[in-house]
């Protein structure tokens, strides 16, 4: 069918074709992301030069990837013996700890978890409690995580999605295409960004820390290397805890980060089909009305 | 309906005939989906179709998302999480709802700088013009209400900024402030009112996108060559043109597919890449967050509103001869509204006789800064508001103005265009080649 050229030289280059087109789409689209880059900025340090986080590569990253399920129990246990004595979690509800993409424990082992935050107020929560071993609490499908904010802690249920780095370069955002939002990221850089050094504000201690906006938080170094011990013998410094509890706090504040990617490829995939069917039709659609090719 | 001569409906069978002397429904789809479409059409003109898949899309996620939303400052942010969590999909609806907003108002700016370019604003579609800087209006405004309910602390924030604008007019301000409120913060009230609104606006915006279709169905389509369609007979006009269906619905519909491959590879790969963490922080009245700032979209303007502060000589000049009316504040939120009020304004603004900018030399430079100049803003709108910001947003702001009030007016003077094509057919030809149905090649 494509014997002969077109009859007249197209005046402009940019309409020669099919692929022209796609290719003039594609820019539009990269325009249009462009553009959006460039409204990416900072939600947490504004005036002040950012400190530097660096980018720690975590199982669930990219398009690909995928929570890690013993990662998840190692974070759970660093959150259940060190970070929940100050901070609280009151979104997550325990069931969902047993539930596939996340810690996936075996209900027994959720039932022993939730045991670990016992209910104080049996008078006025007696709904709670399981009749046959006293306080540890029954587990109700809206059980969640107790809050907590004796000290001014921040509650820990979508943290890791209220955190950001990478604004970069010049707040662009381009950065965070690359290396994504950087919420982990964060949490794992103020664990490990304390200098050591203390001092009174109205009272109160506080702690330098490098990557805390101002250089200095109010939250004591929570971590010691060692203090945690993993069941199955997984290195227990601060750096490798920390990284556990921060992708714990991932999956707390992204429950179904697992299903969403899964379905993103099932839905790109048919999008595509249909896309490309759609350019068949086209194409042959307006063969008849754009000049014929053959003479 | 429409102004181009062409075949319309004719009932065939016994009921359709029965059908069409009660109430001419079929003539009515018939008419609107077959009307002549200039043949011409470049690739920029498929986000008319975007924009109407954005706002079904936004419709229906909404209603289910509003199904499981609680309109309480208490618990609001806590069902949006419920959503998230609890509800099957959910978490799927919610990002699709978040960033549907985004590629609705991605597609909605495309939209509106091709009809800046190929003057599609022009005699006779102003009235489509207008129509559609009302609809924009809507849409920024169910957007910046459908951000509070989320009640994080760029909600509770942005909302306290934004309705402290109208606190700006003198006088009347701060009662204008306090009934858009709901009282004289940002409450429960105004969570109520702003979720009413929220669900309100797009069936608003449903209807004036039927009179934007309407409007411009009866004038035809502007094309790239901005040469109107040939109308004197039925089978001139069938040169210049081929019918909506199936041509360019097929073709609209193939780049809506790529477009949405995007799309959802966004939602599920990098949901919150466009939003701000900060609103994963519950609403609270006491901690001002370090840097307010609205969501991408609104930036442009945002850097407009901040770029007039006090040491701006016009805003002194505008102090002075209004006796101290018009402060920093209000210069800013006149020059925002300003800003979008001289582009409804552009019809006529432009003095130019060539309607589309493919032949106007001088005028293609002229609105490439333009772009590059909202591009700018919207950059300026996301930082912290430093001197060397404030300079830049001032200059661009400028430019801004100077675009719409300076340059469409003397460019229709001065500017030589160059020779636009005598026919659709002919520009048509000269690309592709003549069809079969029209005459052979030369």
């Amino acid at each position: 069918m494509r014997t002969t050229a077109r009859a007249k030289p197209p005046t402009r280059p940019s309409e020669k074709g099919p692929m022209e087109m796609i290719r003039k789409l594609t820019l539009t689209a990269l325009a249009a992301f462009a553009a959006l880059a460039i409204g990416q900025a900072s939600p947490v340090a504004a005036q002040e030069a950012e400190a530097h986080i660096p980018d720690i590569p975590f199982s669930f990253d990219g398009p690909f990837g995928t929570y890690d399920q013993h990662q998840l129990q190692r974070g759970l246990q660093v959150y259940t013996e060190v970070c929940s004595t100050c901070h609280g979690m009151e979104l997550v509800p325990f069931r969902t700890l047993g539930d596939p993409g996340g810690p996936h424990l075996t209900p027994e082992q959720v039932k022993a978890y939730a045991a670990a935050f016992p209910v104080n107020d049996t008078a006025s929560n007696p709904q709670y409690i399981d009749a046959a071993s006293g306080n540890p609490r029954k587990l109700l499908p809206t059980d969640t995580f107790p809050a907590n904010n004796s000290m001014g802690a921040p509650d820990m249920s979508v943290l890791a999605k209220a955190r950001a780095a990478f604004h970069g370069p010049y707040k662009l955002g381009i950065n965070q295409l690359i290396h994504g939002i950087g919420g982990p990221q964060y949490i794992v850089a103020i664990v490990n960004g304390y200098t050591g050094k203390t001092k009174d504000v109205a009272g109160n201690t506080v702690y330098g820390n490098d990557i805390f906006p101002g250089g200095w938080i109010r939250m004591p170094p929570p971590l010691t290397d060692g203090q945690v011990t993993f069941a199955d013998g997984s290195p227990n410094d601060v750096k490798h805890m920390s990284e556990d509890v921060a992708a714990f706090l991932m999956w707390a504040a992204e429950p179904h980060l697992n299903a969403r990617k899964h379905a993103g490829f099932t839905g790109v995939f048919f999008v595509i089909v249909l896309t490309s069917l759609l350019y068949l039709t086209n194409k042959r659609l307006w063969a008849g009305v754009k000049g014929k090719k053959t003479a | 309906m429409a102004g181009i001569p062409h075949d319309h409906y004719e009932p065939k069978s016994g009921f359709e005939k029965w059908l069409h002397k009660r109430l001419p429904i079929v003539g009515l789809f018939y008419d609107t989906l077959m009307i002549p479409t200039p043949k011409n059409l470049n690739w920029l003109w498929i986000w008319g179709i975007v924009l109407t898949f954005c706002l079904a899309l936004q419709i229906v996620t909404g209603i289910v998302l509003a199904m499981h939303y609680t309109p309480q400052t208490g618990l609001a942010f806590a069902s949006v999480e419920h959503m998230m969590r609890d509800v099957n999909g959910g978490y799927m609806i919610r990002y699709m709802h978040m960033n549907g907003a985004t590629l609705f108002f991605i597609a909605v700016y495309v939209h509106i700088f091709r009809g800046l370019f190929y003057g599609s604003y022009k005699a006779p579609r102003e009235v489509t013009w207008i129509i559609g800087m009302l609809i924009y209006l809507a849409m920024m405004a169910t957007a910046f209400m459908g951000y509070v309910l989320p009640w994080g602390q760029m909600s509770f924030w942005g909302a306290t900024v934004i309705t402290g604008l109208f606190g700006a007019i003198p006088g009347i301000g701060p009662h204008i402030q306090t009934w858009l409120l709901g009282g004289p913060a940002v409450s429960n009230a105004t969570l109520n009112r702003f979720f009413s609104l929220h669900y309100l606006l797009p069936f608003i915006i449903a209807a004036l996108v039927a009179v934007h279709i309407w409007a411009f169905h009866t004038t035809g389509n502007n094309n790239p060559t901005g040469v109107e369609v040939r109308r004197g007979s039925k089978e001139e006009a069938a040169k210049d043109t081929v019918p909506f269906w199936p041509y360019f619905v097929i073709k609209d519909l193939f780049a809506l597919g790529v477009i949405m491959t995007i799309f959802f590879a966004v939602v599920a790969f990098m949901p919150n890449y466009f939003g701000s963490p900060d609103n994963y922080i519950m609403a609270d009245s006491l901690k001002t967050p370090p840097s307010i700032e609205p969501e991408w979209y609104f930036l442009p303007f945002y850097a407009i509103l901040r770029a007039f502060t006090q040491d701006v000589w016009i805003v002194q000049l505008a102090h002075f001869v209004t006796f101290g009316l018009v402060d920093a504040k209000f210069f800013g939120v006149l020059a925002m509204f300003g800003a979008i009020a001289v582009m409804a304004l552009a019809p006529w603004l432009d003095t130019s006789s060539v309607r589309s900018g493919r032949y106007r030399p001088s005028f293609k430079w002229w609105f490439r800064l333009l772009v590059f100049d909202f591009l700018v803003l919207m950059w300026c709108g996301s930082q912290f508001p430093t001197a060397l910001i404030g300079w830049i947003s001032l200059i661009a702001a400028t430019y801004w103005f100077a675009y719409f009030l300076v340059i469409l007016p003397l460019l229709g003077v001065i500017e030589k265009p160059l020779k636009t094509p005598a026919t659709i057919e002919e520009d048509f030809n000269a690309h592709y080649g003549a069809g079969e149905a029209a005459h052979p090649a030369e």
